[in-house]
Order: C-alpha cells, then sequence, then structure tokens
C-alpha cells in the first residue's frame, strides 16, 4: 500500500515537471550569450533582450499588441459587465439563447472564427487595423468577463440592494455605492483575463495582421518558423511574466471573494 | 429570491416602476449581443455561405471535400490525433486527479496550481518552448539517451504534435475529473473490499463507474478541443502529417480557395456542435435515471 502511494506521488512530480516545463526554460533560454536556442544556455548575457528593444519590428508589435489589449480590456469589461447586470436581472426566454451566444467563442473552432474574420475584414477594410484586431479580439474576450461578473453577481444578496433603494437611494446611486463595489473583483478579474486573453491570441491574428501592423504573437510566430535568434525567447519570457502577474492578481481576486463570503 | 421578488413587486403604486425596472436589464446584454452579430456571428455566416458559394453555387466544396482520398487521410489524421491525445491524457490525468482527492490541504494546492500553468502559459510562448525542447539536440532526446531510449525524432512528428497537445489540455480532463471523485464516497470502496472484493474488482466495480460522469465530461471536452487545434500542429508537426486546421489555413490563405477552405471549416465546426450536442445528452441521462429509479 505504502509503495502505491510512493508511485502515485512519484507519477504526480513527473507529470508536474512536464506540465511547468515549458513555462521555465524560458526564462534561462532568453539570457543565454550564444546566438542559438540550446538549453540549458552555457553563458549568460542580457544581450538579446537589447537587441528586442532596439529592433523596430519587435518592439513595435510589442506596442501593437499592449495598445490593443489595453482597448479590449476597456472595452470587453463595459460590455461584458452590463452584459452580466443584463443576464442575472433580466427575465425571458431569451437570455438562454443570449448567454449560449455570449459564451459561444469559446467553443467554435479558431480557425474557423479567423477564416470568417478575414473575409468580413476584407471587404470592410478592417485587415491590419487596430480597430480589426479590437473587436476580433473583445469577441473572444467576452466570456471571460462575463463568466465571473455573472458569478460574482449571482453570489451576492440583492436585499442590499433593496435596502439601499427603501433608504432612498436613486438606482444609479445604489448600482454605484452598492452593486459596483460588491462586483468589483469579478470585474476586475474579468478585465485581467480579457487582456491576458488578448494580449495572447494568435489565430485569429494570423489571417486579419498586415506587414505594418503585428501583435507580438504574430511576429514571434513568423520568427519562430524561420530563425533561431533567442531575441524570440526575450519576447516570450517579457510575455510569460506580464501574463503570470496578471494572472496571479486575477486569481487572487477570485479567491478572496469566496473568503469574504 | 422569488419571495423577495413577489414582495417588491406586489401592491399598487410600486408595481408600473418595478416593471420598468425589470425590463431595463434585459437591454444592457444589447451592445454584446450586437458586438457578437456583426464580429462573430456574421463572420462564421460568411464562410458557411462561401462555402456553399465560391467559386459557383452549389455542394461542389463538400463534393470535393468528401471525395478526395487526401483529404479524407487529413480527416482521419485529425481524429485519431484526437482520440490518442484523449486517451493519453485520460491516463495520466485520472491518477493525478485521484492524488489530488488523497492529498492533504496544501499537497492538493500545488497540484491544483502546476495543472493550471499551462492554462495562462500564453500559446505561442508554450509552443515555442515546446520546440526547443523537443529538438534532436534538446533535453529531452539527452534525457532519453540517458536512459538508453534515444535519441527519438520528436520534432516535426506527430509524436511531438501529440505531447504539445497533452499537455495544454491537461486541465480540461483534470478539474472535471477532480469534481467527481472528490464527491465519492470511499466507504462504498471498503465495503467491496470487506465483502470479498479484490482491490482491481473493488476499483472497476465501484470506482470507476461512479467516477463515470467527470470521465466522460472531461474526455468529450479534450477531444472537442483538440479537434481545432492550429499552432501546436504547425509549429511541432510535419507539413505531411497536416491536420484540418492547417489544410483549412492553406486552402484561404495560400491558394485562396474560399470556398475550399469554407466547406473544410463548415466540417469542422458541424464535428464541434454534433459532440457538444452528445455530452450535453449524455450529461443528462444519468440525472434522469437517478430521478427515476
Amino acid at each position: 500500500m505504502r509503495l502505491a502511494r510512493g508511485a502515485l506521488w512519484v507519477f504526480c512530480g513527473l507529470v508536474g515537471v512536464w506540465l511547468v516545463a515549458p513555462a521555465l526554460i524560458v526564462l534561462p533560454l532568453s539570457l543565454t550569450s550564444q546566438a542559438s536556442l540550446v538549453f540549458p544556455p552555457r553563458g549568460w548575457s542580457g544581450r538579446w533582450y537589447a537587441n528586442f528593444f532596439h529592433d523596430a519590428s519587435w518592439i513595435g508589435a510589442f506596442w501593437t499588441s499592449l495598445q490593443v489589449a489595453l482597448l479590449v480590456t476597456v472595452v470587453a469589461t463595459v460590455i461584458g459587465t452590463a452584459a452580466a447586470i443584463g443576464l442575472t436581472r433580466g427575465q425571458g426566454r431569451g437570455l438562454v439563447a443570449a448567454n449560449a451566444l455570449i459564451l459561444s467563442p469559446m467553443i467554435v473552432p479558431g480557425i474557423v472564427f479567423a477564416i470568417g474574420s478575414y473575409a468580413t475584414f476584407l471587404s470592410l477594410h478592417l485587415v491590419g487595423t487596430l480597430g480589426g484586431f479590437v473587436m476580433a479580439h473583445t469577441v473572444l474576450a467576452l466570456p471571460f468577463v462575463v463568466i465571473p461578473v455573472t458569478a460574482r453577481l449571482r453570489g451576492f444578496d440583492r436585499r442590499l440592494e433593496l435596502a439601499s433603494a427603501s433608504l432612498g437611494a436613486g438606482r444609479w446611486a445604489t448600482f454605484g455605492q452598492v452593486t459596483l463595489p460588491l462586483v468589483a473583483p469579478g470585474v476586475l478579474a474579468g478585465a485581467l483575463f480579457a487582456f491576458v486573453t488578448s494580449f495572447d491570441e494568435v489565430v485569429v491574428s494570423l489571417f486579419i495582421q498586415s506587414p505594418y501592423l503585428q501583435t507580438l504573437p504574430v511576429k514571434m510566430y513568423s520568427s519562430v518558423s524561420r530563425d533561431t535568434d533567442p531575441t524570440i525567447a526575450a519576447a516570450a519570457s517579457m510575455i510569460i511574466v506580464l501574463t503570470t502577474v496578471l494572472v496571479l492578481v486575477a486569481s487572487y481576486l477570485t479567491v478572496r471573494r469566496s473568503r469574504v463570503r | 429570491m422569488a419571495v423577495l421578488d413577489e414582495l417588491t413587486t406586489r401592491g399598487g403604486p410600486a408595481s408600473a416602476p418595478a416593471d420598468r425596472v425589470r425590463a431595463r436589464p434585459a437591454l444592457l446584454l444589447l451592445p454584446a449581443l450586437v458586438l457578437l452579430l456583426a464580429f462573430f456571428v456574421y463572420p462564421v455566416l460568411t464562410m458557411v455561405w462561401r462555402s456553399l458559394t465560391d467559386p459557383e453555387p452549389g455542394l461542389g466544396n463538400f463534393g470535393w471535400f468528401f471525395t478526395e482520398p487526401a483529404n479524407l487521410r487529413v480527416l482521419a489524421r485529425t481524429f485519431t490525433t484526437g482520440l490518442w491525445v484523449t486517451l493519453i491524457t485520460l491516463a495520466l490525468s485520472y491518477p493525478y486527479a485521484y492524488a489530488m482527492t488523497a492529498a492533504g490541504q496544501r499537497g492538493k494546492a500545488v497540484l491544483t496550481l502546476l495543472v493550471l500553468v499551462p492554462f495562462w502559459t500564453s500559446l505561442m510562448v508554450r509552443t515555442f518552448a515546446w520546440q526547443v525542447l523537443l529538438q534532436d539536440t534538446g533535453v529531452v532526446n539527452r534525457a532519453l539517451a540517458l536512459v538508453g531510449l534515444g535519441p527519438a525524432h520528436l520534432i516535426r512528428t506527430e509524436t511531438g504534435v501529440i505531447i504539445g497537445m497533452t499537455q495544454v489540455l491537461m486541465p480540461f480532463m483534470v478539474l472535471p475529473l477532480y469534481a467527481v471523485l472528490s464527491g465519492i464516497d470511499l466507504g462504498l470502496v471498503r465495503a467491496a473490499r470487506s465483502l470479498g472484493a479484490r482491490p482491481v474488482v473493488a476499483f472497476l466495480r465501484v470506482y470507476l463507474p461512479l467516477s463515470m460522469p467527470g470521465l466522460a465530461a472531461g474526455a468529450l471536452m479534450v477531444f472537442i478541443l483538440s479537434l481545432g487545434f492550429y499552432i501546436t500542429p504547425a509549429l511541432l508537426g510535419s507539413p505531411t502529417d497536416a491536420l484540418l486546421s492547417q489544410q483549412i489555413f492553406t486552402q484561404v490563405s495560400g491558394l485562396l480557395r474560399w470556398g475550399r477552405g469554407g466547406a473544410m471549416g463548415v466540417v469542422l465546426l458541424v464535428a464541434t456542435l454534433v459532440l457538444i450536442g452528445l455530452a450535453t445528452l449524455a450529461q443528462r441521462r444519468p440525472a434522469r435515471r437517478r430521478g427515476t429509479s
């Protein structure tokens, strides 16, 4: 029995290493002094980061990604929070269909959405535009806002709103001073997930990019298939650090939510 | 909640504003629905439309897809890859999810954290890392050589694709499995043992059937998601072993065959929706059976 238990833990340890290995090797890989991607590196240097910040195409892609992700965060959070309130407070049979529609971008294969968007964007002249990226990424980010906000709205005691209204607060005052602070952690988690979703997106972006406007993952995709320059590793490390920090903050907010209750 | 609603909407003067308040929340859905109709539903329908009209109206593109042996091989390969990924993910996830139920508080937290790492490691970063790890002179091959198994050719093979896909799909199997396994009363297994069942029999006849809902939900989810993978097979696989998503990419982006690419997209979409329908049905049936017996 003890032997079986030991074997189980060794097995879980190996699976655990395999799960985190890709995320862990990227950072040392970016600090190599060599001009090739060898792990583990034999010497250390920061020159690939210098390269990243001096190369117009890398730093340009980074700025594009940042701009798109910030705009997506704002648009998806506002629209998604409104939709979540509509879903939890509205009534009618249409709500089930609306909910299914909002969640469907999570299930429809990326490539299907990608070629559809490409066709549509070609006729609307949105290919290679900031607006095009923002619209496509917002569609993908919406479920990640609606899910935590809806959960939060379902979880709280609506009598608090009634109490506020009965004490004379108007609808907007109740929303601003009672509802919003109570759902804030869900909204914030949703906003962070929206940012990460947009910042990471590759498949749709590959189609709707142009040589003049690329996002960082698209730039990575084209250099991964072309050359073995460790600048890619520097870009990857920056993505990892940024998304890790954001996801940790978002999870902390969702964990704290359950503890408060 | 219903009682409260009733309390607040009952009574003369309050009822008129209450109706207005109730009608409004649904309007808050409007921006999201407009956005989705314009930038999600319309694009997907455009793809379906192209598959039926480009280059000429009719079912020609579907006829081409289902008669060309190369396409059928791609379709078969997409399904077998998905099946392999599902089986391997299951084999790794079942003991892992069981360990999560058996572990203490801290052990469980660590195991949960580990399985969530692939969730938020950027897809592009992860695939790039696998490319480095799996290359012919990479760490994995050197480790294999140490134990006398290597060197194996991993990058640009189906094995490489399966390794990369399995890793990212683990959370979708582990989490539903854990949800079901943690609810199983181990007293039932002990009862079977005390009645003389050998451990294997107790597992197969008691524990495994009880874990079926989680197993089925996880396996279906993993299989469905595996059908739509593009980046991982494109970068870790070989162009000669292309999957459906890659063929769609080639048709549309490389050859500008919108109709053919669209038809393949429709096949992929229909396969996904049918499987989701089956999953929903499968989840509903055990509940009904429990209700009647």
